[in-house]
């Protein structure tokens, strides 16, 4: 079978993608086989398990993982399955432990997932797991880059420093912030959205939505600093390749690396100057500007994003059905930031991002009413995501939609591949 | 000024009126409740001592962005919240100690049901009030949301206030 997601028109100006793609449940079982099956997916940051035997739980792509460092050094995924009878060996969300022991039959684990003893061992011939079948699994593919750790299902999966070519660039820029790296901090908000996960994919880099959406947020802003004449989002949009795209722009609000704002102290305006003077020593002058002064939101295909605004937060999400995901979202910060500075990153975060925030919870909304009203799918078939083709893609401002249609592209790419072998299969 | 002895039923009573202020969308009156000093947190889940440098909290408002809290959920332009939800809130298993001091500890269960487009969402936890007399009123000197969930699945949100 062959079925048309995306139109795509340079001619016309016009990108189209069907909402089928929102609502279908076949289209979420092609994803899950093509897509979360095969790419480069964000399981956690390094500073989450910084010591031996720290481990945490974590869902990705639809699995049960234990993202552990295990007692000989290493990082390890494993699957959170007893390798006997499939019982979720650990079920705490997060300590340290030499061990894991699954309770149903009392097999126990070393932690880097070997099998170290049962009950009733006489029952078992001695080269019992000669082979290594007995021990807990673990993903073959974990590979990191930056501190951001990532693990791919597929063996034969292209490594994850081609995979992320271009944006490797962006989260330079992001974790350069900081000469000590970035740490995650405690309390990952876990939430979801009862809306498709492509949704928040688009969301994530579209700065179109901004001002009608976020119309609250950017009053308090202004009434927060009278410099504020008129809400400024300039900048550009740019395809990063295989599906990964960002928006680099200016905004009114402070950043905690280092755009001071009226709402913070002069003490703080003092050390952000200082920290741009040190960000120019180490990068020079345009670069020190991106990092300081710029914002990002990058998306790397098909479910991490990484949004360095006014302050830094990763979220990742995947879909339970067509109709609902589930979100992680982190706050990355500077190991070892004063507190006063972290303070001020930590209030600006909450201000507008996470659950409780004043922009994030009208994100979920919008995202929820369109869910809502893709039930007239079979008679309103095509979403528009057109801005900015008529400057050409290369022109593209950051409140066009290029980063969304980046993302569309090589979507429809791996669907329109899968179709395609399906149909060979058919005619052999 | 003559201050009167505080007793349990006034701090009781003092809390349904905040909870029904709540449920009548009545934020400014609700925010008009804490001192100049007040604050309102919702510490991380399952980290209710959790200190705002070290984790992300999900609200962590002083007084001044508890009033830009509540006066942004009256606008239209708050779309999570317009039209508004309708809520439920109820306050359980009140405990009140230190009634004779300067601040009053109060803590109590709570439940709160929030309905809209036809789904309804519950969020359990704990307060914990610290109250102080100003004049003849009770004020609340900060007002912390112990949530009892283990995420925020399927709510998705905190829109409301707590």
């Amino acid at each position: 079978m062959s079925r048309q997601l995306v139109k795509d028109n340079m001619e016309k100006h016009e990108f189209l993608v069907h909402r089928s793609v929102f609502s279908d449940r076949e289209i979420l079982a092609r994803e899950r086989a093509e897509i979360f099956n095969k790419c480069w997916l964000f399981i956690g940051h390094e500073t989450e398990i910084p010591n031996v035997g720290d481990y945490k739980r974590k869902k990705v792509g639809g699995r049960n993982l234990l993202f552990v460092h295990s007692q000989d050094g290493e990082i390890r995924a494993l699957y959170n399955t007893c390798p006997h009878r499939g019982a979720l060996v650990c079920r705490e969300n997060e300590g340290n432990s030499r061990a894991f022991r699954c309770f149903y039959h009392a097999w126990s684990f070393t932690n880097d997932g070997k099998l170290a003893g049962m009950p009733g061992k006489d029952g078992f011939p001695e080269d019992f797991n000669a082979d290594g079948t007995k021990d807990m699994k673990a993903v073959n593919r974990l590979e990191s880059y930056r501190g951001f750790v990532f693990v791919n299902f597929d063996d034969n999966a292209i490594s994850l420093d081609e995979y992320l070519g271009n944006a490797k660039e962006y989260i330079d820029l992001v974790v350069d912030q900081s000469e000590s790296g970035l740490e995650v901090l405690g309390g990952v908000q876990q939430y979801s959205v009862r809306a498709n996960w492509k949704l928040l994919a688009e969301n994530s880099v579209d700065l179109y939505h901004g001002m009608p959406t976020h119309k609250t947020y950017f009053d308090i802003k202004q009434s927060q600093d009278p410099g504020i004449k008129r809400i400024q989002l300039e900048g550009r949009g740019i395809d990063l390749g295989n599906g990964h795209a960002v928006m680099e722009y200016v905004a009114p609000w402070g950043r905690p690396v280092a755009q001071w704002t009226p709402i913070w102290s002069e003490d703080l305006k003092r050390d952000m100057e200082k920290m741009k003077e040190k960000l120019k020593e180490r990068f020079g002058e345009e670069r020190a500007d991106r990092i300081a002064n710029y914002n990002r939101n990058i998306i790397i295909f098909p479910n991490l994003v990484i949004n360095d605004i006014m302050a830094v937060t990763a979220r990742t999400f995947y879909p339970t059905s067509p109709g609902y995901m589930e979100v992680s979202g982190y706050a990355l910060a500077p190991i070892g930031e004063d507190k006063e500075h972290r303070m001020a990153r930590n209030n600006n975060f909450l201000e507008f991002l996470g659950p409780g925030g004043f922009a994030t919870p009208d994100d979920n909304e919008a995202l929820e009413l369109c869910q809502e009203a893709y039930t007239n799918n079979t008679e309103v078939e095509w979403n528009d995501i057109s801005k900015g083709m008529v400057r050409g893609e290369e022109n593209a401002l950051a409140t066009d939609e290029l980063q969304m249609r980046s993302f569309w592209r090589q979507y429809n790419k791996i669907l329109q591949e899968s179709f395609n072998r399906e149909k060979e299969v058919a005619h052999q | 000024m003559t201050v009167t002895a505080v007793t349990r039923q006034d701090v009781v009573d003092f809390l349904y009126k905040e909870a029904k202020l709540l449920d009548e969308w009545k934020l400014k009156e609700w925010a008009a409740l804490f001192t100049d000093d007040g604050t309102y947190t919702v510490p991380p889940i399952g980290e209710p001592d959790a200190t705002a440098t070290e984790s992300l909290f999900y609200v962590h408002d002083n007084r001044q962005r508890l009033q830009e809290r509540a006066e942004r959920l009256l606008k239209k332009e708050a779309h999570v919240e317009y039209p508004h939800s309708t809520t439920l809130r109820n306050y359980h298993n009140i405990l009140v100690d230190n009634i004779n001091s300067e601040v009053i500890n109060v803590e109590c269960n709570f439940t709160t049901h929030r309905t809209k487009r036809e789904v309804v969402d519950m969020f359990i936890g704990k307060l914990e009030y610290e109250i102080v007399q100003q004049g003849n009123e009770l004020a609340i000197k900060s007002k912390k949301v112990i949530l009892h969930l283990d995420s925020l699945r399927p709510q998705g949100k905190i829109s409301l206030i707590l």
